[in-house]
């Protein structure tokens, strides 16, 4: 190690770009996963409230074994099970694969959670004025479970960001793989580990604060 | 259509391999779900405690864990510890460590939301027979907490079940551990992971069921 | 031709029947006021009418149309489209108010007259404005559900299954699920609609209402018609024990009615 360079701020500023590098891989796959994950996992459950009976199946069958499942078997499956069918994607992908995979089974879950929490009289007073199904579910029942769910879906999108660590496993070097790759230069573990933990504390506190002025927003909604 | 065949001799050969693996898995599980339910306890009444210089390091604390990727800090405890002057844990003591403490964070939330939903009653009528503080935690206000909180500590005890699949990272040879060798020893790589995944799900649904039971039984009529 | 006419209505869950047979004809400005103990059916004929509830045998014709199923041959239940188009002509005002909560009393009013009428914004925000005017809100169109009163909360459901111009509003006791003091309020504009000739079917339980502005009292008893008539012959002339034992609860609170 550099004798000029021996603490802790200068090493980081070296390792800048890599460590922003990683911090831009760990922000991409977190947003990449959580839009997929959401788009799809919105689908499944609706198919999972409302789908015919052997789609519903299907749906539940996806989300209990997504859901039993450990997300880093999930990516090294995904990652290994690609090459072996040489199909060619980088590990990213892989990652980003396997984590929408976990991402939509809970998003579904979520949002099955909070279409049947809106109460049955709901679409009743819809039908009473002649509305049809779909008419119901968009102008009454998503506004009202979208935010219901909100509360939940932000817990996936936490466990989303921290889930992209599991990204470095397979090579993807992310915020975590890039603070040991630091360490691995200079050995300063505590001080990388420490300032990598702050990170991903600061981006969570962002996206619960943010979510937390969004549902002030619409606190009217309570009953 | 890719073509690929299946060789499921290799996993029965090393079935007794996925075996202990699996069970070394639940092992490290179980053990830090009781070292987290005592710590978790204890953090629970510091969160509830009057005062700040008592509650507020416990939330912190919690706050901390659960908003840190688990697998920065099974790094950070295995590799960190012996920087601070603690070398003699091994990599299995390591994971249990980190994975108490953070099981301690989430088994915080189950009883502070557990204690709070308390109904108040309970305490008065305990106090009204005489009971003395430590008594009345002892034989009412816990033992009621507990049953209310089971559907979410076997919850909890899943979570952590998968979770240990993280200790893979530090080499601790549990499930993907083992899979994940026994994968590159033989490039049967989708029998290697069915077969996990397998296991994985078959013993998260047994614990559901299992604990399930064991709710039935405990049930609070309320 | 009566406005609406069920015939011999079964209907029943899992092995309970709870209607069994009822045969009903109402014609165009009746009041029509069911009455009966809980259990008694009157709140499940009410769902059938408008189709909230299957039943099993039978036939409920609006205006000479059958209503949720087919008319001849095979019994079989229409397509969601015209039942939601049948629906859209029958007005029903809930217990529970079910006010959707995310809009506002205008646009929970405007809701079905843009989305099913196809009316323009303007045209809806008009009439939702002269809807809830009737019912005495005019002040509060921009309120949330939760800014009101439930007796509040129930004018406006009233407005906005009104405004759809309805032939027939079914009221399925609207007044129960609120605070005494509430209770005149609500009542008021459901008189007020009756004396401007809306067919009307009410379930309650309020007798002075069933008295005073009912044109005729159905006293349900086990699933089936057990009485009908005028409210004078009705509430004052019980032809059965069940009705006078029924009548009874009320007569320590209003007087003999």
């Amino acid at each position: 190690m550099d004798p000029d360079c021996s603490t802790f701020f200068c090493q980081a500023w070296t390792a800048r770009w890599s460590l922003l590098e990683g911090l831009m891989v760990t922000i991409s796959s977190s947003i990449m996963t959580i839009v997929i994950g959401t788009v799809l996992g919105f689908v499944v459950g609706l198919i999972l409230t409302y789908g015919m009976l052997p789609l519903r199946l299907l749906a539940r069958l996806y989300v209990d074994v997504m859901r039993g499942i450990p997300v880093l078997v999930l990516i090294l499956f995904t990652y290994y099970g690609l090459a072996i069918l040489k199909i060619g994607v980088k590990p990213y992908w892989a990652g980003v694969i396997a984590l929408s995979l976990f991402c939509v089974s809970h998003v579904a879950e979520n949002v099955r959670g909070a279409v049947q929490s809106i109460p049955q009289g709901q679409h009743e007073a819809g039908m009473a004025i002649g509305m049809r199904f779909f008419q119901r579910l968009r102008w009454i029942i998503l506004p009202q479970a979208v935010r219901r769910a909100l509360p939940p879906w932000v817990n996936t999108a936490l466990e989303i960001v921290k889930g992209t660590t599991l990204l470095s496993v397979i090579g993807v070097v992310e915020l975590l793989l890039a603070s040991q790759q630091a360490i691995a230069r200079n050995y300063m573990i505590l001080q990388f580990y420490m300032a990598a933990t702050i990170v991903y504390i600061i981006i969570n506190f962002s996206i619960a604060q943010a979510a937390a002025a969004l549902e002030r927003r619409y606190a009217y909604l309570r009953y | 259509m890719i073509a690929y065949n299946f060789n499921w001799a290799v996993i029965w050969r090393n079935w007794d391999a996925f075996l202990g693996a699996l069970a070394l898995g639940l092992g490290l599980a179980v053990v830090s779900l009781v070292i987290g339910t005592i710590i978790g306890l204890f953090l629970a009444y510091a969160r509830l405690s009057p005062s700040p210089w008592i509650s507020r390091p416990a939330w912190a604390y919690v706050e901390f864990i659960r908003n840190t990727p688990l697998l920065l800090l099974i790094f950070f405890v295995y590799f960190g510890l012996p920087e601070i002057g603690i070398y003699n844990l091994d990599k299995i003591q390591s994971f249990i460590l980190t994975l108490s403490g953070y099981a301690a964070a989430y088994m915080c939330e189950v009883f502070r939301a557990g204690l709070a939903s308390m109904p108040r009653a309970y305490g008065e009528a305990a106090k009204a027979i005489g009971l003395r503080p430590w008594q009345r935690q002892r034989h009412v206000v816990l033992p009621v907490m507990f049953r209310i909180t089971l559907p979410a500590v076997s919850n909890n005890l899943i979570s952590l079940f998968k979770d240990t699949s993280l200790a893979a990272a530090i080499a601790v040879p549990e499930l993907t551990f083992t899979a994940r060798q026994i994968n590159a020893n033989t490039y049967r790589v989708i029998e290697c992971w069915l077969t996990a995944s397998a296991l994985y799900l078959v013993t998260a649904y047994a614990i559901a069921i299992a604990l399930r039971q064991v709710e039935k039984r405990y049930a609070v009529v309320r | 031709m009566a406005l609406l006419s069920a015939r011999d209505i079964h209907k029943k869950y899992d092995d309970t029947e709870v209607l069994k047979g009822i045969d009903l004809d109402i014609e165009q400005s009746e009041v029509v006021a069911l009455i009966g103990a809980s259990g008694s059916g009157k709140t499940t004929f009410l769902r059938c009418i408008n189709l909230l509830e299957e039943y099993h045998q039978g036939r409920i014709e609006l205006e000479g149309e059958s209503i949720g199923y087919t008319a001849s041959g095979r019994r079989r239940k229409l397509g969601e489209r015209q039942i939601s188009a049948q629906r859209a002509k029958i007005g029903m005002v809930f217990q529970s108010f079910n006010l959707f909560p995310h809009m506002t009393a205008e646009a929970n009013v405007m809701l079905g007259l843009t989305k099913v009428r196809g009316m323009s914004n303007a045209e809806a925000a008009d009439r939702a404005r002269h809807w809830l005017d009737r019912v005495g809100l005019a002040d509060r169109r921009r309120h949330y559900p939760y800014q009101l009163s439930g007796g509040q909360q129930q004018r406006v459901a009233i407005a906005r299954a009104v405004a759809m111009e309805p032939r027939l509003m079914l009221f399925d006791e609207v007044t129960s699920a609120l605070d005494p003091e509430l209770v005149a309020e609500v009542l008021a504009v459901m008189q007020d609609l009756a004396r401007s000739g809306m067919t009307m079917v009410v379930v309650s339980h309020e007798m002075l209402f069933v008295r005073d502005v009912a044109t005729r009292v159905v006293f349900m008893d086990g699933g089936l018609v057990a009485q009908s008539g005028t409210p004078d012959e009705v509430l004052h002339n019980p032809q059965t024990e069940r009705l006078r034992s029924f009548l009874g609860r009320f007569h320590g609170i209003f007087g003999p009615v």
